[in-house]
């Protein structure tokens, strides 16, 4: 997959954004290139990238996240390496920001040095399976809320359609027409669509740009 | 294509709350339920509802205790300190027999404690967040669809029985992920004419205060409330049993010990040890008989909780001390492991061997 040198990912809360920017460093790093992953998120409490720091370890990718992540307790700070997302030009940079305009504010202190070395993409992330962001025109009011607060552009939408494990291929094929008009509204191309490993094959042609995906996401109430 | 959405358990009852026809939502920030206000905040202005974040936990409930006099359904919702904060008001809900909702949705304590999940708030609920004698009727969610279901539950029952109901969550159940169908619960329509809407000149007018002059009387006000718990206690307990069966261990779990338990019953039984579960569904009432049968047919019983042994003893006295009951807990925010609870079954499966 082609990429800039810094990969934002961000959209209305509970779209997948972590999940998928997990996903998309994972597979940078898999194509050689030197990664890191920030966590930008100040809104969520659980289930964070913080989740995955060992896979993202173990594939030698540099993870960034606040020193209270995952602790017992709920401390919006970012962390002082954050900067290295635009510092550190020698590494691809993916960026997980917070769910909403709340969670986008976070990334506005980064925007002007992002914008000047200008090699980066901004991806909306969008599940047409969330309550408030069931049609285009929510999904595109959503994201207006977000640019605003981060002041910055989305470049590319990513259609992450899915109601956990009960999707099924079908469920994702409805959401093309979704994705196409928040393309539509917005003039924006849609990058990718992910999808779970385990539909890669039933969706393999019938989509384009297919972003095969894994959940990374530690879910402990599951059979182990 | 699938009718169902994905929310946060959070997120889902405060959906619910809409669809159940709260119009009034008044609460304070704090994690894990911040989901439930976020979402709130979006939703209310555009369906003519109100959403108001109020400058405490203090205020926000007794601004519940003034929309509940008027007899429409009103919610709050916060997280243990925040419900201590709350527990005045939620007395004077009571006293003043008032049916609200008020969702805990648990974290570490006591005190500041943390933001990871918990159920150390159990005995707060069930005998009653407040001073003097009252009950709440308390509901344990364990999944996302349940958060939507039993939040229609509570404002019926609350409404049957004009008093407030607790939806008893924890930071996982709040948290979590899940699909979920938003299907349109019963409402059904209840009493209000004690409510106040006004005379209009027309009728005598009603009186909501909880406070009483006369000692006779209050004790009389008490008694008759009592009387009403016990038709709730005969009428409204719920539980599910999962593999109970053949049983010879029976745990006790809500909430998420109960998803954890489930796995760990599944992996239990896999290896030939006869072991299900009562899931109580309301913690108040407490599904006394249930467990009182079990008590004759299993060897012992594992109360799997989220706190130093608190359900624990609702379970001796449901059970009369028949059968032993062991402990199986985390606290601080920690979650059990399927084989912390596996362990578990293992020794009760031994040690209730005596039968």
């Amino acid at each position: 997959m082609s990429a800039k040198r810094i990969t934002i990912f961000a959209g209305h809360y509970g779209s997948g954004k972590t999940n998928v920017a997990v996903n998309y460093a994972l597979l940078l790093s898999k194509e050689g290139k030197k990664v890191s992953l920030s966590d930008l998120d100040i809104v969520n409490p659980y289930f964070r990238s913080k989740d995955s720091e060992k896979i993202l370890d173990d594939a030698g990718i540099r993870f960034i996240s606040s020193e209270y992540a995952n602790s017992n307790v709920d401390m919006p700070a970012l962390p002082a390496d954050a900067y290295s997302v635009t510092a550190d030009k020698e590494r691809f940079a993916v960026v997980d920001v917070g769910g909403d305009d709340r969670g986008a504010l976070a990334l506005g202190r980064y925007v002007p040095d992002i914008v000047a070395e200008n090699d980066y993409e901004m991806l909306f992330v969008i599940n047409k399976f969330r309550p408030l962001t069931r049609d285009a025109k929510s999904a595109v009011e959503v994201m207006r809320e977000i640019e605003e607060a981060a002041k910055m552009r989305f470049t590319a939408i990513v259609n992450n359609s899915n109601i956990g494990e009960l999707t099924k291929a079908e469920d994702v094929l409805s959401s093309v027409s979704y994705a196409n008009e928040v393309a539509q509204i917005t003039g924006l191309p849609i990058k990718m669509t992910s999808v779970h490993f385990d539909l890669e094959k039933e969706l393999s042609g019938k989509i384009k740009n297919l972003f095969p995906i894994k959940l990374y996401i530690r879910q402990t109430w599951k059979a182990e | 294509m699938s009718d169902k959405v994905l929310m946060k358990g959070n997120e889902a009852l405060a959906e619910a709350a809409i669809m159940a026809g709260c119009r009034h939502y008044f609460g304070y920030p704090i994690t894990p339920q911040t989901e439930v206000a976020a979402y709130m905040s979006k939703r209310m202005p555009k369906i003519d509802g109100v959403f108001l974040q109020a400058e405490s936990e203090i205020a926000a409930i007794n601004m519940v205790i003034g929309v509940a006099a008027t007899g429409k359904r009103v919610m709050t919702s916060s997280s243990s300190p925040g419900i201590s904060l709350k527990s005045e008001g939620i007395s004077y809900l009571a006293g003043c027999d008032l049916p609200a909702l008020i969702v805990n949705v648990q974290r570490g304590g006591p005190g500041l404690g943390g933001i990871q999940p918990s159920q150390a708030d159990y005995s707060q609920a069930t005998r009653g967040a407040g001073h003097g004698d009252f009950h709440l009727l308390v509901f344990a969610p364990a999944s996302v669809q349940e958060m939507v279901n039993l939040t229609f539950k509570a404002f019926d029952l609350a409404e049957k029985y004009r008093m407030p109901a607790m939806i008893l969550s924890d930071g996982t159940m709040g948290q979590m992920m899940e699909p979920v169908s938003l299907e349109q619960g019963e409402i059904n329509e209840h009493d209000k004419s004690w409510a106040l809407t006004g005379t209009k000149c027309e009728r005598k007018p009603n009186i909501v205060n909880s406070l009483c002059l006369q000692p006779e009387a209050l004790e009389k006000l008490n008694i008759e409330r009592y009387e009403r718990y016990k038709m709730v206690e005969a009428n409204e307990a719920m539980y599910e049993e999962y593999r109970m069966e053949d049983a010879e261990v029976c745990i006790v779990a809500f909430g998420v010990a109960a998803r954890v338990s489930q796995n760990a019953i599944d992996k239990a039984r896999e290896q030939g040890i006869k072991v299900g579960m009562i899931r109580p569904i309301t913690l108040w009432p407490f599904p006394k008989k249930a467990l009182l049968d079990a008590a004759d047919k299993v060897k012992a019983f594992v109360s799997v909780e989220l706190s130093m042994g608190q359900m624990i003893e609702d379970i001796e006295l449901a059970t009369r001390c028949k059968k032993p009951v062991l402990l199986c807990s985390r606290v601080g925010g920690m979650i059990h492991t399927t084989d912390d609870v596996l362990s578990k079954i293992k020794e009760a499966n031994e040690i209730g061997g005596a039968n």
